[in-house]
């Protein structure tokens, strides 16, 4: 079984929110120095999901796809010393922003280069879009089925099972392979490289391609980001005093039914 | 820069749940009748559902037109996209409004690519300006807000809970109904089994109060101790995502960017710190409570009164007071 993974390198989203920034004339995100981009959490769970159909069939092999700048080449690293086999970098410049359109378009034209495949898997969306749109997007553009928001995926032969996450509760879904999968973090935490595949990442199969190895076509954005803006916070936060647990408690349950919340 | 200048019409995707109409519908309807006002259309919706109380409550709450499923419902991901699809080529729909849940963001981008438009997921709000759908979306983990320009209709929108106040409903309305079939020679997969929560106690996308813990509550018994606060308060209770994760509690209590929006009058927040995916779904709540060890936790900075403490000794003593006041 082939499986493809798609990731994303991302900015850190765990940053404290002070050294999060935003440069207004060209709505970007500001990198900060010595803060590391990271393998967008939901992607290295998609990755996980497909170690885990590998530990069961290890003559699945993991090819782990991702659009992005030359330092994205550091989350496929990271990818094959978690376990996944060959890796490719579709090669963009630095800053270039795709919407979700072109990133769908492009990934499907680099599908199309791999070949085969049996399965895809994406993360349920990427930490800094946050848009839930290029799986079912490259789905669509191939044309087979998708299934989001995965908490566990089991291949049975020609088939694959999926329990995904819904509003309050959860649903079995079965469909045929090739299909494409997302991954939520429900399906659990990803393992860590290990020693044994760090050691073999850079002997495993890792391939970069420029958008011109990929789609002759000029690529037409749909989305025009018009501005990107850190959100003002007006709340003034009132610490209640007291000196003891029973002090505070009477504090605030005053406080709250004299504003008739409670 | 300006679109063409002819009318648009928007096409919103209700939404049954239980049999009956989920609120986001209405706070869609709510928002299609100003985003068509500005637009010079109609407000459609389709339903997948064929009771007429449905419709009739659909057009009391601001849809022209229904398109409503009269054979069999389905919720079959590609028998659902198709009749949309259709629906929307049939009747030159502009602009799409689904709700930003799993329903919805499911589905959005299928519609999005297969009726070769555009989308924008995750909004709080839209609008349409110079002849375009514009969307404001939540973006960067909740850090960040990104207004977008849809370029290409139809301009697919998915919108978070609580954006708008929901369509106020008037049944002197009148509207159109014309009924379709879904057609499920389609589907690429099939429904196996489906696990519906039991909804014990009080939901939280419409309590009023919410009490929601996180990870110091330091394991599930501390969940114990919230809602023994919860029932004294007749509050809802909730979880941030590293407490679902750990199996303290149950996903669907999850709050935040891929967990519930809620919008009570009181949140209080018990050993969270306030990162910004869990506020998300959360800031805007009318008054937030935060109780934390940690005095420079960030949910301090999202919060009206906030408590420097342990949840174990706080809490206690919060019951302890409510009972005294309550007698
Ligand atoms: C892509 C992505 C999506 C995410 N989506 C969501 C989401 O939808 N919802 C969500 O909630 N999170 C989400 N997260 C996770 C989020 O970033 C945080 O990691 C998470 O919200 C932290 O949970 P927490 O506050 O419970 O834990 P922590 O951050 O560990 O905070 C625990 C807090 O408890 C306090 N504490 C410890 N002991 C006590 C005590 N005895 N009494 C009182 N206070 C105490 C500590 O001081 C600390 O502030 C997402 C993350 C990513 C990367
Ligand atoms: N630049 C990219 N390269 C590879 N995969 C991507 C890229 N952008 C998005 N994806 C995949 O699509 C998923 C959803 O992304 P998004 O639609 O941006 O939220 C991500 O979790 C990835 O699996």
């Amino acid at each position: 079984m082939h499986i493809v993974v798609c990731v994303k390198q991302v900015h850190d989203p765990e940053v404290a929110p002070a050294l999060f920034t935003i440069n207004e004339a060209t709505n970007a995100v500001v990198s900060v120095a010595g803060l590391a981009q990271v393998i967008s959490p939901y992607d290295e769970q998609a990755i996980e999901a497909a170690l885990r159909m590998k530990d069961k069939k290890p003559d699945t092999k993991i090819t782990v796809l991702t659009i992005g700048a030359a330092s994205a080449r550091e989350v496929l690293k990271h990818a094959l010393s978690m376990g996944a086999d060959e890796a490719i970098l579709v090669n963009i410049s630095a800053g270039v922003l795709l919407d979700s359109y072109a990133t769908a378009k492009f990934l499907h034209e680099a599908v199309n280069k791999i070949g085969s495949f049996d399965l895809i898997l994406a993360g349920r969306q990427s930490a800094d879009l946050d848009a839930g749109v290029v799986g079912n997007g490259l789905a669509e553009l191939l044309h087979i089925p998708a299934i989001t928001f995965a908490k566990r995926i089991e291949v049975v032969e020609s088939k694959v099972v999926v329990d995904r996450v819904v509003d309050n509760g959860s649903e079995k879904i079965e469909t045929t392979l090739p299909a494409l999968i997302t991954v939520s973090n429900e399906i659990g935490a990803a393992r860590k490289p290990n020693l044994r595949e760090t050691m073999r990442a850079s002997r495993k199969p890792t391939q970069s391609w420029t958008q011109a190895d990929l789609s002759k076509e000029p690529m037409e954005a749909t989305e025009e980001l018009i501005k990107l803006f850190i959100p003002k916070k007006e709340k003034h936060c009132e610490f209640l005093a007291g000196t003891s647990a029973a002090e505070q408690a009477s504090l605030l349950v005053r406080k709250l039914r004299d504003a008739r919340l409670i | 820069m300006t679109g063409d200048t002819k009318s648009k019409s928007i096409l919103v995707i209700a939404e049954v749940v239980d049999k009956a109409l989920a609120p986001i519908t209405f706070e869609l309807l709510s928002l299609a009748s100003k985003l068509a006002e500005q637009s010079g259309g109609q407000v459609g919706a389709i339903v997948f559902d064929n009771q007429e109380t449905t419709r009739r409550a659909l057009i009391a709450a601001g849809a022209d037109h229904i398109f409503y499923q009269e054979n069999e419902s389905s919720v079959d991901a590609d028998v659902l996209t198709a009749a949309i699809v259709q629906t929307i080529a049939n009747n030159a729909f502009e602009a799409i409004l689904f709700g930003h849940n799993a329903f919805g963001s499911d589905l959005a981008p299928r519609v999005a690519f297969r009726s070769s438009g555009s989308i924008a997921t995750n909004c709080e709000s839209t609008s349409f300006e110079g002849g375009y759908f514009v969307g404001k979306r939540v973006c960067y983990g909740g850090k960040a807000r990104g207004i977008v320009r849809l370029r290409k209709n139809p301009a697919v929108i998915t919108v978070r809970s609580g954006s708008a106040a929901p369509a106020e409903q008037d049944s002197g309305r009148a509207g159109v109904e014309t009924p379709i079939k879904a057609d499920f020679s389609v589907a690429r997969s099939q429904l196996v089994d489906r696990q519906s929560e039991d909804l014990r106690g009080l939901r939280l996308e419409t309590a009023k109060i919410v009490i929601a813990g996180g990870r110091g509550l330091g394991g599930p018994e501390g969940f114990k101790v919230l809602e023994s606060v919860a029932q004294k308060l007749g509050a809802a209770v909730g979880a941030s995502r590293v407490a679902c994760d750990l199996g303290w509690c149950s996903p669907s209590m999850q709050i935040g960017l891929t967990g519930k929006t809620i919008i009570p009058d009181l949140y209080i927040a018990v050993g969270i710190s306030g990162a910004s995916q869990h506020m998300a779904g959360c800031a805007a709540a009318r008054t937030i409570v935060a109780i934390n060890t940690d005095p420079d936790a960030p949910i301090f900075m999202d919060a009206n009164i906030g408590i420097v403490g342990d949840y174990k000794e706080l809490l206690p003593k919060i019951v302890e007071e409510i009972g005294r006041l309550n007698s």
